[in-house]
């Protein structure tokens, strides 16, 4: 199991060295190769009926953090999904792809990708899921910049990647709030305590954060904008990540947490508005697309929001719904981007106003398309899958009402106000499907681009054709896959059994069939009459777009970066130095006062006796002015040799306080920097004071020296009279000659008990050595002035 | 008396700040070795002064005074030479080449 979910990532190590004979043999097989073991990995496990595999590997347990996957229902009926669509995929890439391209970095990125999405599917440690979903955000990144040279490619993957960060920072924030309430990193635990997290007070903000995950990595309303702009990917890779599996990560997060949340009212409220909100925008805005990729885009927003919403419902019927619909998505959807990719190689162009009368060029991919669409529209056929899901969808709509009770009134009007609005919504789906496939196969040729247009070599068509054949099998043996494959998934996200349920093409005259129908009949008027309400179509959004608000926030975030970071980093040393040091001061004051750190009523001191202590005095004296004497001298040489006298005086201190090693390295080491000083003092100008310096300036400078000054001077009183530790010093005086062999402690300190620090010294000194005789060498290109 | 030199210690890191915070770069390499000065006296007063003989065994002798802050100091005089040298080395070609050793005069352009 571990190896089949890090299979992806060690295989994309080598994908490097595959990558150079691409030549003889296409890179996209071995990743083909990949998918296609794990799939049938998984495909054993579900045969088998051994679903609970639990791997655990820990590391570091005492913050919760280890490596556990487990597989339930859920995490199978996902992996299947991912493995399965990415082999075909991947299958489909080996001819959608030349071999000039760099095909190294484009498998790297898919199968970081994969690796990624079986990691989050299947994690049980929560911050084990995050790195995974944050690692998706980032192969996606990859992925829709690929062609890198293209601006629009840049572009929508910048979008893409600040709309799903945020996201992910939301899920973090979300995910701790977990752990704080339940104590616990593990899923399956967090799962068992669902009373305790619906009782606490960080609910909704943990149910506000994790929705804002899932909505921006579903591409839900109004965070939806990044979906369309990644349609500059390569399309197997918009078939892949952008509509069967990393966008319905989002939904896998909220379908992991239903059992939790499905009581939850204000979790129905949120998730179904949001989900049909956006199953209406997606469909209403898809009809405006010309760019057959933007159709879909728009048609897999609208998509997802229905799925959203079923899984805002909360009951059986819709739960189950949602995950059958999950899985005809995948398979109508996906063949519908391998269409469009067909489309796009053949005719050079996915605009649908410049296409037309496909139909007899390319009468495979025209198959492949009108099953496909039709499934995605939910024209009542018995070989049609998407139309069994849209009926589970309408009749969990209706049923919804019979089903659950609310406390409160909003609840209760929304849940009778629901089965309109998915009706509403599934019209323009039903418009948009016919529009894509009749705007581009049935009509009028365009001379320019149909010329030369032919279904492509057989091997591009067998994923299309094989996905196709899926939306044909489950719609014929629906109740195989429901046996198998939904069933254990929707119980693991209702959280407790639920009874089997039949899948039927006819139910008889109920409800859902009257709603198929009302959307089928009013879908035809629409599209037929479309002429007349395309002003409908431009209404709306106006200024108000997602797009004007995420540009205006960008431009505005960029403007006001740089007006922050030019005040702050404006090449002036001096402001540097003053914002460090009165951060430092000003904090470190604020704490010690704050906090109260001094006691010194019983501090240990060494007495001060006249005239016993005046060497001390009179030094300490001698070095304050000589200080004060650096500050005001105005000849260099003064500076110079007054500096040494505070120097030396420290010296003086060292023998006054027992440090004989101190005051022979100190006398030593100032005597060299001062005969340094004067060997460069030569080259450096006068330092004339600037008479027209301002005094507001001085006076700044006084202010923070002496702020520092004193924060100094407190910082040594606070920590001074308070211990709070017993000194190592103790061991050293002990062990010098037993462990060191050595009487002069300080000695033996250096060259055995810290010995690597000494090392390390000497290293910094070599260095220092070495940078001052490459610039005492150093000829600059202009030479000196 | 530790509390007169940790006074005493503030005292010299004030003078270094104000150096540093000037424009000539002589005073300010001048500031960070009066910066050194400050944090050297101020890590021995940590240790407490005068408690005993200079830390070198000897027979009979019980009280030493704290030898740790020593060593750690005699590190930080020889770091902060190399850092003073290297400093003044910097100067003198920044000067060289650039015919001026006033910070504000030096501080390069936005597009640099």
């Amino acid at each position: 199991m571990i190896f089949a979910i890090l299979m992806p990532f060690i295989i994309a190590m080598c994908i490097p060295f595959i990558a150079r004979f691409k030549t003889k043999i296409h890179t996209g097989y071995a990743v083909f190769a990949t998918a296609l073991s794990i799939f049938i990995y998984f495909l054993t496990l579900l045969v088998s009926g051994d679903t609970d595999i639990f791997y655990r590997y820990s590391w570091i347990p005492s913050l919760g953090l280890d490596l556990t996957f487990y597989t339930d229902g859920l995490a199978l009926f996902f992996a299947l999904l991912i493995s399965g669509i990415g082999a075909l995929v991947a299958f489909y890439s080996v001819h959608y792809l030349s071999k000039k391209e760099r095909l190294g970095h484009f498998y790297v990125y898919l199968l970081l990708f994969m690796g990624a999405m079986l990691g989050i599917v299947t994690s049980d440690n929560i911050y084990a899921l995050y790195t995974f979903w944050e690692l998706t955000s980032v192969s996606s990144f990859l992925l829709i910049s690929f062609w890198f040279t293209r601006k629009a490619s840049t572009d929508g993957a910048m979008k893409s990647l600040l709309i799903t960060v945020l996201g992910g920072f939301s899920l973090l924030g979300g995910l701790v709030l977990l752990q704080i309430v339940t104590g616990s990193t593990s899923i399956r635990t967090i799962l068992t305590e669902g009373s305790l997290i619906l009782s606490s007070d960080w609910f909704p903000l943990i149910i506000v954060l994790l929705l804002l995950a899932a909505c921006t990595k579903s591409a839900q309303f109004p965070f939806h904008i990044w979906l369309p702009d990644a349609m500059e990917a390569p399309t197997p890779v918009s078939a892949y990540l952008h509509s069967a599996t990393m966008v319905k990560a989002g939904l896998f997060l909220l379908l992991r947490f239903t059992p939790v949340f499905r009581e939850s009212e204000s979790f129905f409220i949120a998730v179904s508005i949001i989900g049909l909100l956006t199953l209406f925008w997606g469909s209403y805005m898809a009809v405006r697309q010309t760019d057959l990729k933007g159709i879909l885009a728009y048609s897999t927003i609208s998509q997802l929001g229905m799925i959203m919403s079923m899984i805002g419902y909360g009951t059986e019927a819709a739960l189950f719904a949602a995950m059958f619909h999950i899985l005809n998505h995948a398979t109508f959807k996906g063949s519908l981007f391998m269409a469009v990719g067909i489309i796009d190689h053949e005719t050079g162009t996915r605009n649908i106003n410049k296409l037309g009368g496909l139909w007899k060029l390319m009468p495979v991919t025209g198959i492949i398309s009108v099953l496909a669409s039709f499934s995605m529209a939910g024209v009542p056929l018995p070989i049609l899958n998407g139309f069994l899901s849209k009926e589970e969808f309408f009749t969990s709509s209706w049923e919804l009402a019979q089903t659950r009770t609310f406390s409160t009134g909003f609840a209760d009007v929304l849940m009778h106000v629901v089965p309109y609005a998915a009706v509403a919504g599934s019209i323009f789906t039903f418009v948009y499907s016919m529009y894509f496939f009749f705007g581009t196969f049935t009509g009028k040729r365009d001379k320019d681009t149909a010329e030369k247009a032919h279904d492509p070599n057989f091997g591009m068509l067998i994923s299309p054709i094989l996905l196709v054949c899926g939306v044909v099998i489950i719609s014929i043996f629906p109740n195989w896959f429901s046996h198998h494959l939904l069933h254990p998934a929707a119980n693991a996200v209702y959280g407790e059994a639920m009874k089997e349920h039949h899948i039927k093409f006819w139910h008889g005259l109920e409800p859902a069939l009257v709603m198929s129908l009302v959307v089928v009949i009013l879908g035809i008027a629409f599209y037929l009459t479309r002429k007349y309400w395309a002003g409908l179509y431009q209404i709306l959004p106006g200024k108000l777009s997602g797009n004007a608000i995420y540009r205006g926030l960008l431009t505005l975030s960029e403007k006001q970066t740089k007006t922050v970071n030019d005040r702050l980093v404006n090449g002036s040393l001096r402001q540097y130095n003053m914002v460090i040091i009165s951060v430092i001061s000003v904090v470190t004051l604020a704490i010690l006062f704050g906090t109260n750190a001094f006691d010194l009523t019983n501090i240990d001191v060494s007495p001060v006796s006249l005239p016993g202590s005046l060497p001390e005095l009179a030094v300490a004296l001698i070095m304050v002015t000589a200080a004060f004497g650096t500050t005001v001298s105005e000849k260099k040489l003064t500076a110079i040799i007054i500096l040494g006298v505070v120097g030396y005086g420290l010296s003086i201190l060292f023998v006054l306080f027992r440090a004989p090693d101190l005051a022979l390295t100190q006398l030593s080491i100032e005597t060299i920097t001062v005969v340094l000083f004067l060997l460069c003092f030569r080259h450096l100008p006068e330092m004339e004071r600037d008479r027209k310096e301002k005094v507001s300036k001085k006076v700044t400078n006084i202010i923070i020296a002496a702020a520092c000054g004193l924060m100094m001077t407190l910082v040594g009183l606070a920590a001074y009279s308070q211990r709070l530790f017993p000194s190592i010093s103790d061991y050293f005086v002990k062990y010098s000659y037993k462990l060191g062999g050595g009487d002069n402690i300080v000695n033996v300190i250096l060259v055995d008990f810290r010995g690597l620090d000494t090392l390390f010294e000497i290293t910094v000194l070599a260095i220092a050595a070495l940078g001052i005789y490459s610039l005492i060498k150093l000829r600059h290109k202009g030479g000196d002035r | 008396m530790e509390i007169i030199m940790i006074v005493l210690a503030g005292i010299l890191f004030g003078f270094a700040v104000y150096n540093i915070l000037q424009k000539r770069l002589l005073r300010i390499i001048i500031g960070t070795a009066l910066l050194s000065h400050a944090a050297h006296l101020f890590i021995l007063t940590m240790g407490k002064l005068k408690r005993g003989a200079a830390p070198v065994l000897r027979e009979g002798t019980e009280n030493y005074t704290d030898p740790l802050p020593q060593a750690l100091i005699l590190t930080s005089i020889v770091i902060s030479f190399g850092v003073t040298s290297l400093l003044l080395v910097l100067a003198y070609r920044a000067v060289k080449t650039n015919g001026t050793d006033n910070m504000e005069e030096l501080r390069g352009n936005n597009h640099d």
